[in-house]
């Protein structure tokens, strides 16, 4: 009955329909993603910002998460694809009534939309609603529990590959709170699927996931020998609340111990670039001068968001289109 | 005296070492004999039963019932008859309804339901706790007065290692037998799955096997202090069968069972994020079910079924939130034959596990005696069910009465 969510989003043919993980997708299609979006910064420097791929088509933002950010790079992309976008943040209030996630998914479906743009709390939710409530609607992942982020994660692809003309052959660290991240995931599948020649978690055991290994990438404790020979340096974002459960003593001794400073930067390669998918806690994970310094491309990264979210879109609502014209296709031998 | 007769059945009684293609003979609900005709008597009805296995009647140590309270999930009525179909003559029915089955009205009450349906018979488990809060003692002679067979907390969790041997030793001086789940809240900490690289790759949070081993070491040491008649249920763990097998070792008396699905499955399962594997307990490793097997082909734990419908639109939701359990009695014997026939248990150790074992823990008779009360279902090996496996249960008797029979 279940399909892994690798399978649910492609096409027959291999084509993207949903966008729900990084996961199991090819070195091919992900460098389709990244050529699109590549081509959709071009259209962002114009001053007619608007291409006409989702003209007519109904993009409904689904925010069961509050995220300002997020959702604001979707609309802002929906709406330079010409989509027509409803906002819905529906965080508890539906569910408080009583209804399920699949009856407001129902009411939504019923309105003829043709995308979901869903961020959720739960794990695997993107790929519920892909797989057993409305899957003639394409579904694009903005965030579910502690799984995939993965226009995150492909916004972070097209910035190395942007600043470092490929990823093939990096050694990329990702620094902090793995277990808790939906992008730290969506980056360790996306970075070995494009080759990166190494991928390193550091962070204490508290926060990397037992058997984080299994996915491919190798484990740290010691930021030091982590930057050794890195090219890119990711950090995530340290929440407030891992202090209250138990997983670390305090921000001033985890800034201690994997906090990036210009020292520690001096540990990876000269030409290194240091990474944050935002927002930063400056002084817990980075401090300033890093994140301001010359090696910073976090700005960079968040005028990529549209245009990555644009391409995967685009690239999702044509695959849908076509698995739902294939499927109205009569069988050879069908006489009816 | 008017017989029963069942014709050229394969006659297997693990405890009496009897596995033979014989006759038996049935009069007023019991055994008169295997093998000839007693002397005197005329033969009522002939059952042919060539080709088909005559086992003791399965007694499940664990199953939800959900009436009374939530019955959109099933009822005793359709529970019981699922049971007998699936060749359980007995069925230990978990305290989880609505009101807690922790008073004898309530027990009471599901003793009726359950002997108005007349299919399989219900030994009521009465909530250890009140309520299932975990706190407050139930009235737990009361409820052994009403007729409760044991006490149970329905995996609720006790409230901490006080309130555990308090009612160990109350129940001690009663000599009240106890079923006990070993799950440290704490160290679930919201867990939904088992703790490992499916969990890690789904984002799921994981439940250690240190939540299960570390409450089973406090259980089996409180046991030993408290001298408490206990079974543990369902454990999932490969340490913990070492650990059960180590207290045996010390001298401790005390059973253990194993829930069917965690034989079968492992977290692998929940790739997919596929909500019927949400179980409680949690579907763990291979090296975990591994153990498990070898431990019932010991003959050191017993098979429950843990049978726990749920209506569809509790699983239709994100895992997280789907509710935890599977209804199992559809699939039982396929899947427990699956087992025999891919050579993972012995036909005579799964047998017995499900017989000779839970009736040793409560002191209830099994196999075929001549002379006793008559619990057995008849098996067809060979027919495959619903879901492709081999092996349906054509009649279920209890207590000498054909209580199910499979329809034609």
């Amino acid at each position: 009955m279940t399909t892994d969510p690798s399978q649910l989003q492609l096409t027959a043919d291999g084509r993207l329909k949903h966008f729900l993980t990084t996961e199991g997708l090819s070195r091919a299609l992900l460098t389709e993603i990244l050529d699109t979006a590549d081509s959709f910064i071009s259209t962002q420097e114009r001053a007619v910002k608007k291409v006409p791929l989702l003209r007519g088509k109904t993009v409904v933002n689904l925010f069961f998460e509050n995220s300002t950010r997020t959702r604001s790079t979707f609309e802002l992309a929906a709406t330079r694809l010409s989509a027509d976008i409803l906002n819905l943040d529906i965080q508890r209030s539906a569910t408080a009534k009583g209804e399920t996630l699949m009856d407001t998914l129902w009411n939504l479906e019923a309105m003829y939309s043709d995308m979901f743009v869903v961020r959720h709390a739960d794990s695997g939710a993107a790929h519920f609603i892909a797989e057993q409530v409305t899957p003639n609607v394409a579904i694009i992942n903005a965030g579910d529990g502690r799984h995939a982020h993965p226009t995150q994660a492909m916004l972070d692809m097209l910035t190395i590959r942007r600043h470092k003309h490929q990823i093939a052959g990096q050694i990329v660290a990702i620094v902090g709170d793995i277990l808790h991240s939906r992008v730290a995931r969506s980056q360790i599948h996306a970075l070995l699927a494009l080759g990166a020649a190494e991928v390193r978690v550091v962070g204490p055991a508290t926060l990397l996931p037992k058997d984080i290994e299994s996915l491919g990438a190798k484990a740290y404790y010691d930021l030091n020998l982590a930057l050794r020979d890195c090219d890119v340096v990711i950090m995530l974002r340290l929440q407030k609340e891992r202090m209250q459960n138990a997983l670390l003593p305090s921000e001033g001794e985890f800034f201690k111990l994997y906090g990036l400073t210009t020292e520690k930067l001096a540990l990876a390669k000269p030409d290194a670039i240091v990474m944050h998918p935002g927002p930063i806690n400056r002084g817990v994970e980075i401090e300033s001068a890093v994140a301001d310094g010359p090696q910073s491309v976090i700005l960079n990264q968040v005028s990529y968001g549209i245009a990555v979210r644009m391409a995967v879109m685009a690239m999702a609502m044509s695959g849908q289109q076509a698995s739902q014209q294939a499927a109205q296709q009569p069988v050879e031998g069908d006489t009816e | 005296m008017k017989y029963l007769h069942i014709r050229d059945a394969r006659v297997i009684a693990p405890a009496q070492q009897l596995d033979d293609v014989c006759d038996l003979y049935l009069a007023e609900g019991q055994l008169r004999a295997i093998g000839e005709k007693p002397a005197g008597g005329t033969i009522e009805s002939t059952l042919d039963a060539q080709g088909n296995w005559l086992v003791p009647g399965f007694i499940d140590l664990s199953s939800y019932l959900n009436e009374p309270g939530y019955t959109q999930r099933g009822t005793i009525a359709s529970e019981t008859r699922a049971a007998a179909a699936a060749g359980f003559s007995h069925v230990c029915a978990q305290p989880l309804t609505r009101p807690v089955a922790d008073s004898p009205a309530v027990i009471q009450l599901m003793q009726d339901k359950a002997s108005s349906a007349g299919y399989s018979r219900l030994l009521p488990l009465g909530a250890l706790t009140q309520g299932l809060e975990g706190e407050q003692l139930a009235n737990m002679v009361s409820l052994r007065n009403a007729g409760c067979i044991a006490l149970s907390n329905a995996r609720q969790p006790i409230k901490d290692s006080y309130v555990l041997r308090r009612l160990m030793e109350y129940a001690a001086t009663y000599d009240i037998l106890l079923f006990l789940s070993a799950d440290d809240a704490a160290l679930s900490n919201g867990g939904v799955m088992h703790e490992g690289p499916t969990a890690t790759r789904l984002g799921l949070a994981g439940i250690p096997e240190t939540a299960e081993t570390i409450a089973l070491a406090q259980i089996l040491l409180l046991i030993e202090q408290t001298g408490v008649r206990a079974h543990i249920s369902q454990i999932s763990c490969a340490r913990s069968v070492s650990m059960l097998r180590e207290a045996r070792q010390r001298g401790l008396q005390v059973s253990a069972d194993v829930a069917i699905a965690n034989l079968c499955y492992t977290d692998a399962q929940v790739n997919g994020y596929d909500s019927r594997y949400h179980l409680l307990p949690s579907l763990r490793s291979e090296a975990d079910r591994q153990a498990l097997l070898a431990a019932v082909n010991a003959g050191e734990l017993a098979i429950c079924s843990n049978h726990q419908p749920h209506e569809i639109v509790a699983k239709k939701a994100p895992f997280a939130e789907s509710a935890a359990g599977m209804a199992l009695y559809a699939p039982f014997i396929g899947l427990l034959l699956q087992r025999v026939n891919d050579g993972e248990l012995t036909l005579n150790a799964a047998l017995s596990a499900l017989s000779t074992l839970p009736a040793a823990t409560l002191g209830l008779h099994s196999g075929f005696a001549e002379g006793q009360r008559f619990n057995a279902s008849l098996i067809n090996p060979e027919q495959t069910d619903a879901y492709g496996r081999s092996g349906q249960v054509i009649a279920t008797f209890v207590d000498g009465f054909k209580v199910y029979q499979q329809p034609s």
